[in-house]
């Protein structure tokens, strides 16, 4: 076990965000969290590191637990000058070959002496990844990673993320709202409004009548088509795609 | 040497200028300018209390700083907007502190002297107490300097990282109070911020990281405190606002200076493009 939450509940100020979330995520696992806007993703992840306490409930880390996180947005005021470099040196120095190499990790090799204020939505997001990957997680935490991507950046990205994630064998916590990349490739998936309302296998998720209410598909939506068409593939034989 | 009082006088002024950059960075990067404002509007009270127990002036003045540090710190985020919570509080400190200034009888304290500071009356013992105050404000910021930064980024990143945003906005705000305690008899409690905040102005153009921007602070505020300081020889004129006006003077200069560069650079770079 990695970490662990027992009947977490989360208020800010009097308004209650979060009520008994129950999550375990184990070494090298992928979780990807849906949800509606206001469904408290963000609000769940930014507990994990601490920044929220649970009004109730708590969260177990494991000892050895090193988090990479990767914000859902970061504004660079423009008052403070710093190079990308610069920024992949805070908190500790890692040497140059290593910054080098989680840049390319995360697919923005050459923007190392650019002013983190003139990247542009992708570009920072890819900076942040490979900051996030210098710290040497064994739990990456994304929020909603591919929002300013396009459709063909959003899948490399997740390519990427797969990839780091057998290389470095750490587990991954990601906020998605890209739900045709949910029910297609992931793992395991958590349906978040409040409260867990579904979870499970995408195809267990996506038939809930929950997770249809919230989302408010007919029976003709393209996702769920699609999500069918995939079961029936795995009735007819053992296909998996590596995801 | 330091019987000279020109000497001492500038020696303060760089003390101070180095002091001040670093954090006077972070003020400009936080958008803090108003707490070091209050801060040191509250430090008029230390003034108070220092001659009604008479302590030395250093002492009540930090004490009073701490104090209003660490309150609006914890405060802050409690139902009331951080500059209404500093309003309250400095304004509140100042008045005190000049009203029971007031009621201090057979003392008869030159207040002009703390508002605009009194640099050439800097003794032996004030010299040591601004060194002292500079080099520990500096091995404060320079240990928690990488933490310090990367709260001021984006406070999600430095929890991830386990570091916590609140001791590190709590460091910087006692580093602070040193500041001012120190910087009181240099440049008086009005002035102290312009102290912190044009010299990190005036370098923000010019770096590329933060630590360029910190150390071109503390070069051109020590600059402006040596050259104010022969202005004021010169022309006979108040010295603590004569440092101020070079300062600000810089400002404008370097901002002149970064706007044509740019202009020309742009010039430069279309005609190469029409040559081509």
């Amino acid at each position: 076990m990695l970490l662990q939450t027992r009947a977490l509940s989360i208020r800010i100020g009097n308004k209650p965000i979060l009520e008994n979330i129950n999550v375990r995520v184990d070494p090298g696992e992928i979780v990807t969290i849906i949800g509606p806007n206001g469904s408290g993703k963000s609000t769940f992840l930014r507990s994990l590191i601490g920044a929220l306490a649970p009004s109730h409930g708590q969260i177990t880390r494991s000892p050895g637990l090193s988090i990479g996180y990767v914000p859902q947005r970061l504004h660079i005021d423009e008052t403070l000058p710093i190079t990308v470099k610069r920024f992949l040196q805070l908190p500790k120095t890692s040497p140059l070959a290593d910054i080098r190499e989680q840049m390319a990790n995360a697919g923005a090799p050459d923007l190392l002496n650019q002013q983190l204020m003139s990247l542009s939505g992708g570009q920072l997001q890819r900076v942040l990844l490979a900051r996030a990957l210098l710290e040497k997680p064994n739990l990456l935490l994304l929020d909603e990673p591919t929002q300013g991507l396009d459709h063909r950046g959003a899948a490399a990205f997740y390519r990427q993320i797969d990839g780091i994630r057998q290389q470095l064998n750490c587990a991954v916590i990601m906020v998605s709202h890209d739900l045709q990349y949910v029910m297609r490739r992931a793992e395991r998936v958590i349906c978040l409004n409040g409260t867990i309302c579904c979870e499970g296998k995408p195809e267990t998720v996506g038939s809930s009548s929950e997770f249809q209410a919230l989302f408010g598909f007919d029976g003709d939506d393209d996702t769920l088509a699609f999500y069918s068409h995939r079961s029936h593939h795995h009735e007819s034989g053992p296909v998996r795609e590596a995801v | 040497m330091l019987d000279d009082f020109m000497i001492r006088a500038a020696l303060a002024g760089v003390g101070v200028a180095f002091a001040a950059a670093p954090l006077g960075c972070f003020i400009v990067w936080r958008r803090m300018a108003y707490f070091g404002d209050a801060t040191a509007h509250a430090a008029m009270l230390g003034v108070a209390l220092s001659l009604t127990l008479s302590t030395p002036m250093f002492a009540g003045v930090l004490l009073v700083s701490l104090l209003m540090a660490v309150i609006v710190s914890t405060l802050s985020g409690r139902g009331y907007a951080m500059d209404t919570l500093l309003g309250v509080m400095a304004h509140s400190a100042l008045a005190v502190g000049l009203v029971s200034v007031s009621f201090l009888s057979g003392v008869r304290i030159d207040l002009m002297a703390y508002l605009f500071g009194d640099i050439l009356a800097v003794g032996k013992t004030d010299l040591a107490i601004i060194w002292g105050g500079a080099l520990l404000v500096l091995i404060i910021v320079g240990y928690r300097w990488s933490a310090l930064l990367l709260s001021t980024l984006n406070p999600d990143l430095a929890l991830a990282s386990g570091i916590s945003p609140r001791r590190e906005e709590l460091v910087l705000t006692i580093a602070l109070a040193i500041v001012v305690a120190v910087a009181i008899k240099v440049v008086g409690v009005l002035l102290i911020v312009a102290m912190l905040i044009i010299p990190a102005a005036t370098a923000r153009r010019f770096s590329r990281t933060p630590e360029t921007m910190a150390l071109m602070a503390a070069v051109i505020g020590a600059c402006a405190s040596v050259a104010g300081l022969r202005f004021s020889y010169h022309f006979d004129s108040p010295t603590g606002p004569t440092i101020v006006c070079v300062v600000a003077f810089l400002f404008i200069a370097f901002n002149v200076v970064h706007t044509i560069a740019r202009r020309m650079g742009a010039k430069l770079k279309t005609r190469r493009q029409v040559h081509e």
